[in-house]
């Protein structure tokens, strides 16, 4: 554990120090801002709405894992709920940059405009960008391509190998527990031991806001800022802020095809099999992933504000629409997180 | 639902009634207020069919989330079309194999005036360790009694942690009334039976009434068949009772029609609570600005000294120009700015993270305290505490543990531990020692001061964790008495 322990704090009753500022001349265009708080008239006035508390919640989190951990990373994929943490993080440490290197699992299947995203997104916020890549495996033979061809099952052991070469004691993560059920029962501090694993019968309750992130050597946690948030709420915090996505997740047209019930896109690690008809048809993603697993939806969306009217109305979970690899079985996702997936 | 099988669709056309709201839109269309609320009770009192009811109802569950439920439910035997809704929160392949829930589950849903986060709460294994998680940041929590058996043990038990541990407001759903034949007689022996227990808790804020989860009854909509009751129904009860954090709605906002159902909805004084921010960690940017504002010489140039101190508004407000003190140094200084998410603010409230900054440099790193200009806290060596016992091991007297309150984590010794609260008979026996799922008082010796406040007047200033100092692990919840 890298906090400090305080032994003794100093005897408190110093003399106050004289009143120097009256202050109110610094109001004014002073500090940081790249926009005015969103606050017509006040807190007092003005209830604090869902996303503004959530937007708190997340950012008290982000802070308290830079403060208590040495080596903090983010996972950014370049998807939706990565680039809203990394944005609360630009946020959290104003006007100073994001403290903390981003890490990608790269599974060699990403979509060529995500990886393009990715870049500009580090170059724009000047932080350092570390790749894990599922590829080198497979090439000397630490991995196997599965017979299905979805690689985001491959990721775990990169993702474990980066962390312990990138002695990152935190990881931050874009899940959310309203995703799936196993993530339900996620902490938002949430402690892995050195084989990466989830304990999902014996994690540390959560109590008030006071996380505990103590571990021992080799043990590292997971943060999971967003946590609480659920799709809509990401999706209306996007179009409130206006976080730059990549431009998968607007509609547009695409080569596709269907497979097990889903619009698979045309491409280079996903081409269809004999016999499955390719259609032009208006697309758009609602997860960004392995583009071997990842499926489009049918959607005229093509801005926020349509994206954000579809989802409040959608009558499929985003897993359940767009994840091959979640339909594997009903606990898919808690073995994936037992063995250290994200 | 065809979509499913045949390539995933969405549906525009499906706009109007959104599933996610289901309630009339008569009101406003405000941004929605959050509220977090924790259920209490067993399966036999019919917790996961309200919880599953309250999903249901109020379209948080998708089609495919139902579908999956559903084919499992008849794998389990269950009548065609109907669910076995512990399935949607028994979200570990334990819990459905042994069939009981062993975890808190979060769900999330939204009736389009209001966020809920719903803590599930577990009655069975454990029950003391996930009420206690479920009831530290819950607004209010549901106590699920099935009438035809009235206050049970386990009710009081719930009922005593959910009073020592201030929940603002306590439901209690007098569940399975169709069995009892909607009778008003019936329900109303075990409701003053409630009033009984909790007014010996010194439970204030109340809420009973009676329900059917599996039917349906005054869950969303006040049922017919329970003329006699004119309260709310489940869900405008939640809709309605003040969240902490929209305590500092204006009068306007809390005058609809639901609100005379909830006496304490009126603007309380948890804005006239003194300020306190905990200190997180001191933002000091200097040569590491954002690239954007590296680029723009007149912001390199106005923020070249720029430092503040960042953290969480634990209570209160506060203003630029106010002067604050700031523990344990006792410095006294002015805050000349604050952002708010990194944006430029004139004031900011519990529960915002911010950033503040000050007109002296004064020494406020993390572990420290600012508050209010004269309102600084006595610092404490030494406490007597309620202590929630959670880890699975014994706790003594003597034994060496940390305590974790705010941002301070500092060495601490259990000089004493002095009673168990034995939650059947609500008396304190005295012990030596806490067991698991034990409530004891007890005595701690810090290795530094602390700005501990009593848990009665302030929640977050009374409450701690006891941590073991070389695994780390979360040993036992604590709040300060007095």
């Amino acid at each position: 554990m890298s906090e400090t322990i305080t032994h003794a704090l100093p005897e408190h009753a110093h003399p106050a120090p004289p009143h120097t500022h009256p202050a109110p001349e610094l109001v004014e265009g002073s500090t940081t801002t790249l926009r005015q708080a969103q606050r017509p008239d006040g807190a007092q006035s003005a209830p604090l709405s869902t996303l503004d508390l959530l937007e708190a919640e997340a950012i008290h989190v982000i802070r308290e894992v830079v403060a208590e951990f040495e080596r903090p990373v983010l996972l950014f994929s370049g998807g939706k709920d990565s680039v809203v943490v990394l944005h609360l993080a630009t946020k959290a440490f104003a006007p100073g940059r994001v403290p903390f290197p981003v890490m990608h699992v790269d599974t060699g299947h990403n979509f060529p405009e995500v990886l393009a995203f990715r870049d500009e997104t580090v170059a724009r916020l000047g932080v350092k960008l570390e790749v894990a890549r599922v590829q080198d495996y497979i090439d000397d033979g630490r991995l196997s391509e599965r017979a299905d061809g979805t690689r985001n099952p491959l990721q775990t052991l990169p993702l474990l190998d980066a962390i312990a070469n990138g002695r990152h004691d935190a990881v931050f993560g874009g899940a959310r527990r309203d995703e799936d059920k196993a993530r339900a029962k996620e902490r938002i501090i949430s402690l892995r031991d050195e084989f990466g694993q989830w304990d999902p019968r014996n994690q540390r309750p959560e109590l008030w806001s006071l996380y505990n992130g103590r571990h021992t050597p080799g043990q590292h946690v997971r943060a999971f800022p967003i946590s609480n948030w659920t799709e809509l709420d990401v999706w209306r915090y996007i179009e409130r802020e206006g976080i730059p996505l990549p431009p998968l997740y607007f509609a547009h047209e695409r080569e596709i095809y269907s497979r097990d019930g889903m619009w698979r896109p045309v491409g280079e690690f996903s081409p269809p099999s004999a016999g499955e008809r390719v259609e032009v048809r208006t697309v758009r993603y609602r997860t960004v992933g392995d583009m071997s697993c990842t499926g489009a939806v049918e959607s005229n969306a093509a801005d926020l504000a349509a994206i954000v009217a579809e989802v409040a109305v959608s009558t499929l979970t985003e897993r359940g629409a767009t994840r091959a690899d979640d339909r594997l079985s009903e606990a898919a996702m808690e073995d994936r997180k037992k063995d250290g997936y994200f | 639902m065809t979509t499913a099988r045949t390539g995933a669709t969405l549906v525009p056309e499906l706009v109007e009634g959104s599933p996610t709201t289901v309630r009339r839109a008569h009101r406003p269309a405000a941004e929605p207020t959050l509220f977090r609320f924790a259920t209490a009770g067993s399966v036999d009192d019919g917790k996961s069919t309200l919880v599953g009811r309250l999903l249901h109802d109020s379209k948080a569950i998708l089609a495919d989330q139902l579908e999956q439920v559903a084919r499992t439910s008849a794998d389990r035997g269950f009548a065609h079309g109907e669910f076995d809704f512990a399935l949607l929160t028994d979200g570990l392949r334990a819990e459905r194999e042994q069939g009981i829930t062993i975890d808190v589950a979060y769900r999330y849903f939204s009736t389009g005036t209001r966020s809920f986060i719903l803590a599930d709460c577990p009655g069975h294994v454990q029950y003391t360790r996930n009420m206690v998680t479920g009831a530290t940041t819950a607004d209010a929590v549901i106590v699920l009694i099935d009438g035809r058996k009235g206050v049970l043990e386990q009710t009081r038990r719930h009922l005593a942690v959910v009073a020592l541990l201030r929940v603002p407001h306590v439901i209690v759903a007098v569940n399975k009334i169709d069995l009892l034949g909607f009778s008003e007689d019936a329900y109303s022996a075990v409701a003053a039976q409630v009033r009984s227990v909790t007014a010996d808790l010194g439970i204030e804020d109340l809420h009973v009434l009676p329900v059917s989860a599996l039917e349906g009854d005054n869950i969303v909509e006040r049922s017919a068949r329970t003329p006699w009751y004119d309260g709310p129904a489940l869900l405008e009860l939640l809709e309605s009772l003040p969240a902490q954090v929209s305590r500092y709605a204006p009068p306007s906002l809390l005058d609809n029609p639901l609100s005379r159902y909830a006496p304490s909805s009126l603007p309380d004084n948890r804005t006239l609570e003194p300020f306190r921010l905990p200190v997180q960690l001191v933002l000091r940017p200097q040569g590491g600005l954002s690239p954007e504002l590296a680029a723009d010489a007149a912001a390199v140039e106005r923020l070249r000294d720029y430092r503040a101190v960042a953290g969480r508004v634990a209570s209160g407000s506060v203003r630029v120009g106010d002067p604050v003190e700031i523990f344990p140094t006792g410095l006294r200084t002015s805050v000349t700015g604050i952002q708010i998410a990194g944006a430029d603010a004139d004031e900011a409230v519990a529960p915002q993270s911010v950033a503040l900054q000050f007109a002296d440099e004064v020494d406020a790193a993390r572990g420290a305290l600012v508050v209010a200009a004269d309102t600084l806290p006595p610092g404490r060596r030494e406490a007597d505490v309620e202590l929630f016992q959670l880890d699975a091991r014994t706790l003594t007297g003597g034994a060496r543990v940390l305590v974790k309150h705010g941002t301070a984590t500092v060495q601490a010794i259990v000089t004493q531990i002095e009673s168990r609260y034995d939650l059947d008979a609500l008396v304190h026996t005295p012990v030596d020692a806490l067991q698991t799922n034990d409530i004891g008082r007890a005595r701690l010796r810090l290795a530094a001061e602390l700005p501990l406040e009593p848990y009665r007047s302030s929640r977050h200033g009374g409450s701690f964790l006891v941590i073991h100092p070389s695994d780390g692990a979360t040993l036992a919840a604590g709040i300060v008495r007095g």
